[in-house]
């Protein structure tokens, strides 16, 4: 299975990455590659294995339903680039 | 032509933990902007989410109530999504193997039907933040305190016909969740979020129409509004000869419409995928049996108990199982001793009528159960009468006290003793001596309603305390002998 350069563009989009374009030739033929290895995957007959939701065969561990976190407000925004009475300010994003 | 509706609804309910679904943040309502977002809801980089234990309770719990297949293993998916309301730009919800599976309860429209409806799945995600448009000179403030409050997200099947349907199962998830105690039902503060997928077909036809999602709607009434809105521009546009397009739109409350949202994002491109971050949770058959031991009576049941143990009809059972904290005050009253539809008539009727136009709860009642109790036990043993019983109600709910003392520092007793009664009988008859010659001309038919002439000149003579029955005895004996 092969990507051509319209879908390199859609997923960078989705992915919300900026890449360059004279790159995108090149991103083609490595995910093109990535695709060829799961398709020689796919010959293999998986019928009976269940899906793997995690390599580590080991369940969740549940914690308490404890409120442990006090406000670190003012340490956590001296790193925002902009904030205004308590809120993180960011491009206007309403549709 | 004649359009048969099809709704399935999308219900958010926020579960009542004291901390957030993935971090150990408050999630308690209404604190200063961002002061309950740790590192986690910030998605800082370096920090890992740990399942909250209470979460995963609750929605067995709630998965238990509508009788549903478990997920004893469910795993958790990030589904990807950029917005600042969620700065990891994933949510962590669950795709294939949610929490709770197919389910289905039972919806009584008014109409005195019931139908089952069916419930897809539910599963566990994490809310979003707030996103603040005004005042920021073109910028967007965000609040992260919600981002990571847990959320049940509860799936219909697309079974209601018509609005009203719907509107009966969105009351009755939110009347289990409550009763639950898992979700506080607050639509104001967005603690139960309804949002609703609608489409039309010609009646008889198979195949679905085009549907289109409704969002924003934060009331019971809002929801009713909206789904009309949006049938009527559908049957409009297809009438028309146009076609519905598939996609989300906003209901505005100001101007009872629905609009369309520009779309999110590709909609079906959230390319969910398992998050590594957390491992598959499994439900041991010891914690399902653990939490169903511990279900609280489910309003179904309670309604039926009420009117097979009581004998209400079923209308009164129905209005006192509708809350968890008015059926506890009715069973209150009559666990004190009281004639079950008596109380049920004092908590439906005076009880409630003051508690509403006072804009009250009934666990804020100035009256308790056990003062309702007395009062009602004076009631059926002649102490006092109804209609006397309304002053002794009205003196306790502004002045409080008991009913016994009421009564006799009011003097309310009814009157019961013969002898007092018939002198009482005695002069009214003789002070009326026209109504007396009247009465007995008059034909046999007729008498009935010429009595109460009578009995209210006692009443008005002994301030209402006379006992109704015997002083009816008393004047049938005397009038007609």
């Amino acid at each position: 299975m092969s990507l051509d350069a319209n879908d390199v563009n859609k997923i960078a989009h989705l992915a919300r990455l900026r890449i360059e374009e004279a790159d995108v030739p090149g991103y083609a033929a490595q995910l093109s590659e990535i695709l060829d290895l799961v398709e020689q995957m796919n010959a293999v007959d998986t019928r009976d294995v269940p899906p793997m939701a995690h390599p580590l065969d080991a369940v969740q561990r549940l914690r308490p339903d404890v409120v442990s976190e006090t406000d670190q407000r003012d340490h956590f925004q001296t790193i925002a680039p902009q904030t205004e009475a308590g809120l993180y300010l960011v491009p206007k994003v309403i549709e | 032509m004649s359009w048969e509706i099809v709704i399935g609804l999308e219900v958010h309910a926020q579960l009542a933990t004291q901390s957030k679904i993935f971090s150990g943040a408050s999630t308690a309502f209404g604190a200063a902007p961002n002061t309950q977002a740790c590192a986690v809801d910030l998605g800082l980089p370096g920090v890992l989410p740990v399942l909250n234990e209470k979460a995963v309770e609750m929605a067995v719990r709630f998965g238990l109530a509508i009788d549903a297949e478990l997920g004893h293993r469910s795993v958790f998916a990030r589904k990807n999504y950029f917005y600042p309301d969620l700065p990891k730009g994933y949510q962590i919800s669950q795709f294939e193997l949610p929490i709770v599976g197919k389910g289905h309860v039972e919806i009584s429209p008014d109409d005195g039907t019931t139908k089952t409806i069916g419930v897809t799945r539910a599963h566990l995600e994490e809310d979003a933040g707030k996103s603040l448009h005004e005042d920021f000179q073109g910028l967007t403030g965000i609040d992260l305190n919600r981002a990571g409050t847990p959320l049940l997200e509860i799936v219909s099947e697309p079974d209601m016909r018509s609005v009203k349907e719907a509107v009966a199962y969105a009351k009755k998830i939110h009347q289990i969740v409550v009763y639950l105690g898992i979700c506080d039902g607050n639509m104001q503060e967005g603690s139960f979020r309804v949002d609703a997928n609608v489409s039309i077909r010609p009646m008889g036809q198979e195949k679905l129409g085009t549907r289109t999602e409704l969002k924003n709607i934060n009331s019971f009434r809002f929801l009713e509004k909206a789904l009309n809105y949006e049938i009527d521009r559908q049957i409009d546009i297809v009438e028309g000869g146009g076609r519905i397009v598939q996609e989300t739109r906003l209901y505005d409350a100001d101007k009872d419409e629905t609009r369309s949202m520009r779309s999110k994002e590709e909609a079906n491109d959230y390319r969910y995928f398992p998050d590594p971050d957390l491992l598959p949770v499994v439900l041991d058959q010891e914690l399902i049996e653990a939490v169903r031991a511990a279900l609280p009576e489910l309003p179904d049941a309670k309604r039926a108990r009420f009117s097979a143990e009581f004998g209400l009809s079923a209308y009164d059972a129905e209005v006192l199982a509708a809350t968890r904290p008015l059926a506890d005050y009715f069973e209150a009253v009559v666990a004190a001793g009281t004639e079950p539809k008596l109380a049920a008539n004092w908590v439906m009727g005076d009880l409630s009528g003051a508690l509403n136009k006072a804009g009250l709860d009934i666990t804020d009642s100035p009256v308790a159960a056990a003062q309702l109790a007395g009062m009602i036990a004076r009631i059926m043993d002649n102490t006092i009468s109804g209609k006397i019983a309304k002053e002794v109600f009205e003196a306790m709910w502004r002045e409080g006290g008991d009913a016994d003392a009421i009564i006799d520092a009011k003097g309310l007793k009814q009157i019961t003793d013969t002898g007092a009664l018939e002198s009482i009988v005695d002069k009214i008859i003789a002070d009326n001596s026209k109504q007396v010659e009247q009465y007995r001309a008059a034909e046999e038919h007729k008498r009935g309603k010429m009595i109460g002439f009578f009995v209210g000149q006692i009443m008005k003579a002994t301030q209402g305390k006379a006992n109704p029955q015997q002083i009816n005895q008393l004047l049938n004996a005397k009038l007609n002998g």
